[in-house]
């Protein structure tokens, strides 16, 4: 007999039939008509209909029947949660049976059940069942403890379950002890400040323990729950590293990686001169090759650890070149991996072997992968100086193969050879030019023509490459005819007598017949440059270029850091935090190394967005819609040179962050909405084969063509909060942004201080608001003149206006910024005091106030207390007059000032509040009338920060 | 942890479909056979990204598993659980395709109930599962029985069950080698190594403690160092350095950590106690030594030796060569002195093939290969020429010293045990360029 007849069952009527069969008499009848169900469940058919018939079958003592009625049941009970109702008292029953076996079938299964109903009557079951003699039924429920949990988490805390899942750390039985450490720790990770996984001296000895003893699933749960263990000093350390080197020799991949992660941590607290640090090093290299005879999946789940590994010490595998080689039969995802790594492990030492290699595959089938393998030859080059040349001849030779994409490839990458040793190889340039027909790329032909105009003095017939460019201009990409105009500007500086009409010609093409801002801008600055000073213009365009960095595509230090801590897992897969692409709280926490963290005390970050004061404006960075379009930008942005086109939403994801992008994500990309108010991304931003000093020295003679100022009145004593930070350099690829907000001479400001915490400079700053409760908005573009280079800071004020499209926010002062540098959009949000809003004429009469106070009923009325406050009542009053904060007038009554105040807001909204000051009372009492009273609470925390500052 | 796992055929439709944790909904079963199954391109990673649900599958045939999740999971674990998943399938009903699937959903529900609990990996040892999961129910059994079920299932040694018994008790080691070289027109050795598998099959009642040797480099150094070795010279030349090695999880890993002594309770049946590799002295079975001369544009002679290097006693098996030849060949015309030779146009390669051949000898073949003059420019990369053999010993140098089997409680002693012990060494990727 098979099973396989329940998957074909197709006919009308079915459900009537399976309903009749379900309630016959006869046992196997009934087993077969459950089977027809789950197999139709499974195929994605409603049997919902068939609840209560399916339940009746539960009460049977055959355990394959049940079985299949608590899958059903898991399935189903969420929507009949009345029907489930029945099931419980079975479930209850099953608790007690004598079979062990049963009673964790009963509790496993009760936990998946998600009712409400249900779940209270699970607790009296899980509380024995968390106890139960038998270690199968005690494993069993610990895991259910982490299922209520997921459920109704306030019910587990009450219940008191936490206490008895961490006193199972201590259980006799090591797959107990597993369980109870992942359900530990799944459970402390959704309440990232509490102590629950009170990690000791004590507990760790215990987990080391059942480390030897348990299964490799479990020895997996207590390796990943010791990674969090900050040791308190380098002899602890050294001790636990020595515990868990054996786990190095499992079969189990993922042991050996859970194992490394652990060692790598700790690896961090111990001092570089101990013997014991150099024998742990070696320790490490043999199980991380012997990872990748694993099968392909894990390889290259190990290929990815193993390149963020070598970038954090490289010491440990630089002599296993060797095994990075790839064979033909690899997968094509193994392959790529596998040339990113030999790049990164290229040295003097190996250069030779790495390049012959590297030549082979350039001559396979897979396209992506030939790429990769012609631009590794240009890495190597620019590397390992010795073999440039070598390098250079090599890249010939595949010119020569005429293969189209090997040629492009080879071109781009010929580009910054040239940049990283200048006149050295230019003899190769006449090769070059003889492919210049058969470039289709915008890349290619981009790098091709900024070698033209590089080296224009030597090449004798630039002028003819280039006007023929010309010809095509509109239909070229952004990218080519950026270059193309640099080129051409740069040609008429060296030859300037036989070019002239040439370079005319390409600024009325920029300036006057394109429609790209970007385009049109530059044109702008150069022809203005030439007309004004041709001697400054030589000294701009033609200025020295900085050399190009040796490492590319390292990762930034901190965001490595963090991934180093998340060995083994998919957040060390994507190269990507796990908060951008965990929902909700979750991995939303930090993690770092110890050692190296600076401070050492803290190992868990600070920044986890734990709420500070609620008018302090936390740090709320917004991940699910960031990185989500991050990584979408991510696409498009790579070249550096321009933005390109706005990529296609993609329909497939869940875009919650379509009101950001609204109208502003094209604009942020430097496309053309002329008239958006974030314009601008493109006005600060040299091409990146332009020296990337250019802007400094042009920006002071560009003030009239940005003519934006930045506004700077003197400051009124309106009241300003500290800069906070806003958006952490770890959620932004270095780039860390805090700011504040002020009120000066009645324009809004948002003053930013822009810090590049990466390692490469960061450029083409715009910035774009979500729509708000206000309608902020900017009222210029960000004014980021010069390149942030790493570790430079910049103060940057931008002045907003309000007459941005307006939405409703929670909290009401909440505003969601978007940031876009040459890197990536990154988001975040921050919130304003509202004082911000209050305009300089709220001064209402007072008869009017009068009025207006009466006017407004009673239910508007809100009153709040500010305690802790010093200041008489004359002193609060003219300091709450700087934030435009009005007193109309004052009253005293039995020793006790009252202050009538008004204030209004940009949108014309009318403040009415009474300021009750009693002397020698630290206690105030505020009372705000308005008529739309959802503000209350915002003006209340204003009200307080003025006054406390 | 896992979210959910889904089994797929090759056409996208859903054979299996567990889900565990609430935020995998129905449609994510969608989203990976549109995105994936049907997707035109290849597979460019095992881990996709789809509307932020991460789905791992590997392929089996041509059944998909994919296991999804929400969360930052532990990314090894759940691969080597799916791998894992596969074994358990195959020790259950053999092999994995639509139809056994189908024949057994009943059976890997259960079987999927009791390995993932909330999508945390539960105890996945066939062994251990077979005596419960058994598709017969399990109503007869003893209170005894099920508690010690639940004992193996949870215990230290969950891979064996108590109370197995043998009339004859025996065991069986094969260490299986597979050598890989490439090798330079001029006979160097641009890179070798073996990766070796030691795999037991154990016949043996109650639960023995097993104790395996063999000549590792450490263990006899050691030995050599304390004085009771009593051939010093010998065993010092026979040890081989193992560069890294990893266990079955029944081996004491702390114990070979602090001893480097392997000692275990062994799962019944058939499994790999360990896996190794040695990149130092090895034993290169053959040698191969090329001769490429282009005699004008349109022939090329190719001559090819083959030196067998190791004793004469011994014979290796399915020997074959395989010589590849230009891709604009016309003709070719073998002689071999031993052996068949064939040229075989759709591969572009001489395959020569022998079936047996003694150590400390020599073959050759000679061909004239005929070509048809092209205006292409690029050259011939010349591929290197590549073998495949078998021979009965390990090209490491392992040899296995001893396997102990301590019993304390049966009435056997290590003597009564039978054992086999057998060697073979294959070609992994064995090229030499020309």
């Amino acid at each position: 007999m098979t099973d396989s007849k329940y998957f074909t069952t197709t006919k009308k009527g079915e459900i009537f039939e399976l309903k009749a069969e379900l309630n016959s008499d006869k046992k196997e009848k009934k087993k077969e008509a459950v089977k027809k169900v789950i197999a139709s469940m499974t195929v994605g058919k409603d049997v919902s209909a068939l609840f209560p018939d399916v339940v009746n079958c539960m009460q049977t003592d055959n355990l394959e029947l049940k079985k299949l009625v608590y899958l059903y049941l898991m399935n189903y009970a969420k929507s009949q949660p009345d029907m489930a109702i029945m099931a419980v008292n079975t479930f209850v029953k099953d608790c007690e049976d004598p079979n062990p076996l049963i009673r964790a079938l009963a509790v496993r299964t009760m936990g998946c059940i998600r009712v409400d109903k249900i779940t209270e009557y699970l607790c009296e079951p899980l509380r024995k069942c968390l106890k139960d003699e038998d270690p199968y039924v005690r494993k069993t429920a610990a895991v259910c403890v982490a299922k209520l949990h997921d459920i109704n988490a306030q019910l587990v805390e009450d219940q008191g379950f936490l206490d008895t899942l961490k006193d199972l750390i201590s259980d006799s039985n090591p797959m107990v002890v597993a369980n109870a450490v992942a359900a530990l720790s799944e459970i402390a990770e959704s309440h990232p400040n509490s102590n629950l996984l009170d990690l000791n001296p004590q507990t760790i000895n215990k987990l080391l323990t059942a480390l030897n003893e348990c299964t490799e699933w479990g020895q997996i749960f207590i390796l990943d729950c010791l990674a969090n263990y900050t040791p308190r000093d380098d002899r602890e350390s050294q001790s636990i590293c020595e515990r868990v080197t054996p786990r190095l020799s499992h079969a189990n991949s993922a042991v050996v990686l859970s194992a490394v992660k652990v060692l790598m941590k700790f690896m961090e607290m111990l001092p570089k001169d101990l013997d014991y640090y150099g024998t742990l090093l070696k320790k490490l290299a043999p199980p991380l090759v012997t990872l990748l005879s694993a099968e392909p999946e894990l390889q290259y789940v190990a290929l990815r650890n193993i390149n963020l590994i070598v970038q954090r010490r490289p010491e440990i595998l630089k002599h296993e070149m060797k095994v990075f080689f790839v064979k033909y039969n690899d997968p094509i995802y193994v392959k790529l991996e596998k040339l990113d790594i030999m790049i990164r492990l290229a040295s003097q030492a190996n250069i030779a072997q790495v390049l012959a290699e590297l030549k082979e595959y350039a001559t396979e089938v897979d396209v992506d992968f030939v790429r990769k393998a012609v631009r590794a030859i240009g890495r190597c080059a620019i590397k390992v100086e010795q073999s440039a040349e070598r390098c250079v001849s090599t890249l010939l030779d595949l010119i020569q193969t005429k293969v189209n994409y090997v040629v492009q490839e080879a071109i781009v990458v010929i580009k910054d050879i040239f940049r990283k040793y200048p006149n050295k190889y230019e003899s190769v340039i006449g090769t070059l030019c003889e492919n210049l027909d058969s470039l289709d790329e915008p890349e290619a032909r981009a790098a091709m023509i900024w070698i033209v105009g590089e080296y224009a003095e030597r090449i004798d017939n630039a002028d003819e490459l280039l006007e023929s460019f010309l010809e095509g201009f509109h239909d070229e990409s952004t990218q080519v005819q950026l270059q193309l105009l640099t080129a051409i500007v740069k040609l008429f500086l060296k030859k300037p007598t036989e070019t002239q009409e040439l370079v005319q010609q390409v600024l009325s093409l920029a300036t006057q017949d394109s429609d790209n801002p970007d385009l049109r801008d530059r044109g702008y600055i150069y022809w203005r440059l030439l007309s004004t000073d041709p001697v400054a213009a030589k000294e701009v365009v033609l200025a020295e270029k900085p050399l190009i960095s040796e490492e590319t595509d390292l990762i930034e230090p901190t965001l490595l850091e963090e991934l180093i801590c998340h060995i083994g897992t998919l957040a060390s897969v994507y190269h990507k935090p796990p908060s951008a692409f965990v929902e909700g709280s979750r991995g939303v926490q930090h993690k770092r190394l110890a050692g190296s963290a600076g401070s050492g005390e803290s190992v868990e970050s600070p920044d986890a967005g734990s709420a500070a004061g609620a008018s302090e404006a936390p740090p709320a960075v917004i991940p699910s819609q960031g990185d989500l379009l991050g990584d979408l930008l991510n696409l498009d942005l790579t070249p550096p040179t321009t933005a390109g086109p706005p990529p296609p939403p993609s329909s497939g994801m869940q875009m919650g962050a379509m009101d950001l992008l609204g109208g502003g994500l094209d604009s942020l990309l430097g496309g053309d909405l002329g008239g958006s108010p974030a314009m601008g991304a493109g006005f600060a931003a040299p091409p990146a084969a332009m020296p990337a000093s250019f802007s400094a020295p042009v920006s002071s003679g560009l003030d009239d063509l940005f003519d934006l100022g930045g506004g700077v009145g003197m400051p009124m004593g309106a009241y300003s909060p500290p800069k906070t930070v806003w958006l952490p350099a770890m959620k932004a690829k270095g780039l860390e942004i805090s700011g504040t907000f002020a009120r000066r001479a009645g324009v809004i400001q948002m003053e930013m201080t822009l810090t590049n915490k990466a390692m490469s400079v960061m450029t083409d700053f715009a910035i774009q608001f979500n729509r708000n409760s206000f309608g902020l908005a900017p009222a210029g573009p960000l004014q980021v003149l010069s390149p942030l280079s790493p570790n430079q800071s910049i103060e940057v004020t931008l002045p907003l206006n309000t007459v941005g499209p307006v939405m409703k926010m929670d909290p009401l002062n909440n505003l969601q910024v978007a940031v876009k540098n040459n890197i990536d959009v990154f988001y975040f949000s921050c919130q304003y005091p509202i004082s911000m809003l209050f305009v300089e004429d709220g001064k209402m009469e007072r008869q009017v106030f009068l009025a207006t106070w009466k006017d407004i009923p009673n239910d508007n009325e809100s009153q709040f207390q500010i305690k802790d406050c010093h200041l008489s009542s004359d002193a609060s009053s003219s300091k709450l007059q700087g934030s435009n904060i009005f007193t109309i007038a004052k009253r005293t009554v039995e020793g006790q000032d009252m202050l009538y105040q008004s204030m209004k807001l940009t949108n014309g909204i009318w403040l009415l509040a009474e300021l009750r000051v009693q002397t020698g009372n630290p206690n105030y009492t505020v009372c705000l009338k308005c008529r739309a009273p959802e503000v209350s609470q915002c003006v209340f925390q204003s009200y307080e920060a003025v006054l406390k500052n | 942890m896992i979210g959910g796992l889904f089994i797929y055929n090759h056409k996208g439709e859903v054979l299996i479909s567990r889900v565990y944790r609430d935020d995998i909904g129905r449609n994510a079963v969608d989203a990976f056979r549109v995105n994936v199954i049907h997707a035109r391109q290849q597979v460019r990673s095992p881990v996709t990204n789809i509307a932020r649900t991460s789905f791992f599958h590997v392929k089996r045939s041509n059944i998909w598993l994919a296991a999804v999740t929400k969360q930052n999971v532990n990314a090894a674990m759940v691969f080597e659980f799916l791998y894992k998943m596969c074994d358990v399938m195959t020790a259950y009903f053999g092999k994995i395709s639509e139809e056994n699937i189908k024949n057994n959903f009943v059976l890997i529900y259960e079987l999927l109930d009791e390995i993932l609990d909330f999508g945390y990996p539960q105890n996945s040892e066939t062994g251990a599962l077979k005596t419960f999961i058994t598709q017969q129910g399990i109503k007869g059994q003893t209170k005894e029985e099920q508690s010690q079920i639940t004992s193996q299932v949870t215990g230290q040694i969950g891979w064996r069950r108590e109370g197995i018994k043998y009339r004859r008790n025996e065991l069986f080691l094969d260490v299986l080698e597979s050598v890989n070289l490439l090798m330079s027109p001029q006979g160097q050795v641009l890179s070798a190594h073996v990766s070796g598998r030691v795999v037991m099959k154990s016949y043996l009642s109650g639960m023995p403690e097993c104790k395996f040797g063999m000549n590792d480099k450490i263990v006899i150094d050691k030995q050599g160092k304390g004085g009771a070795s009593d051939d010093p010279g010998k065993s010092g030349k026979q040890s081989i350095a193992i560069d890294d090695c990893t266990f079955h999880q029944c081996v004491r890993l702390s114990k070979f950590d602090s001893e480097r002594s392997i000692s275990f309770i062994p799962p019944d049946g058939e499994y790999e106690l360990m896996r190794y590799r040695t990149t130092k002295d090895i034993i290169l079975p053959f040698r191969v030594i090329p001769l490429v001369r282009e005699v004008g544009r349109t022939k090329l002679e190719v001559k090819v030796v083959i030196k067998s290097n190791f004793k004469p006693s011994l014979l290796a098996q399915k020997i074959e060569v395989r010589i590849p030849t230009p891709l604009n060949t016309s003709g070719v015309q073998v002689i071999c002195m031993k052996g068949k030779a064939k040229y075989k146009a759709s591969e572009n390669a001489i395959v020569w093939k022998i079936k047996r051949m003694a150590g400390m000898k020599e073959s050759q073949i000679s061909a004239e290969i005929e070509l048809l003059p092209t205006n292409d420019k690029k050259k011939w990369a010349r591929p290197p020429i590549s073998m495949n053999f078998e021979v009965p010993f390990a090209p490491s140098g392992l040899k296995v010293r001893y396997l102990k089997v301590f019993e304390s409680k049966l009435n056997y002693s290590d003597h009564d045990v039978i054992k086999w012990v057998r060697y073979i060494g294959r070609s992994g990727i064995y090229e030499t360029r020309c």
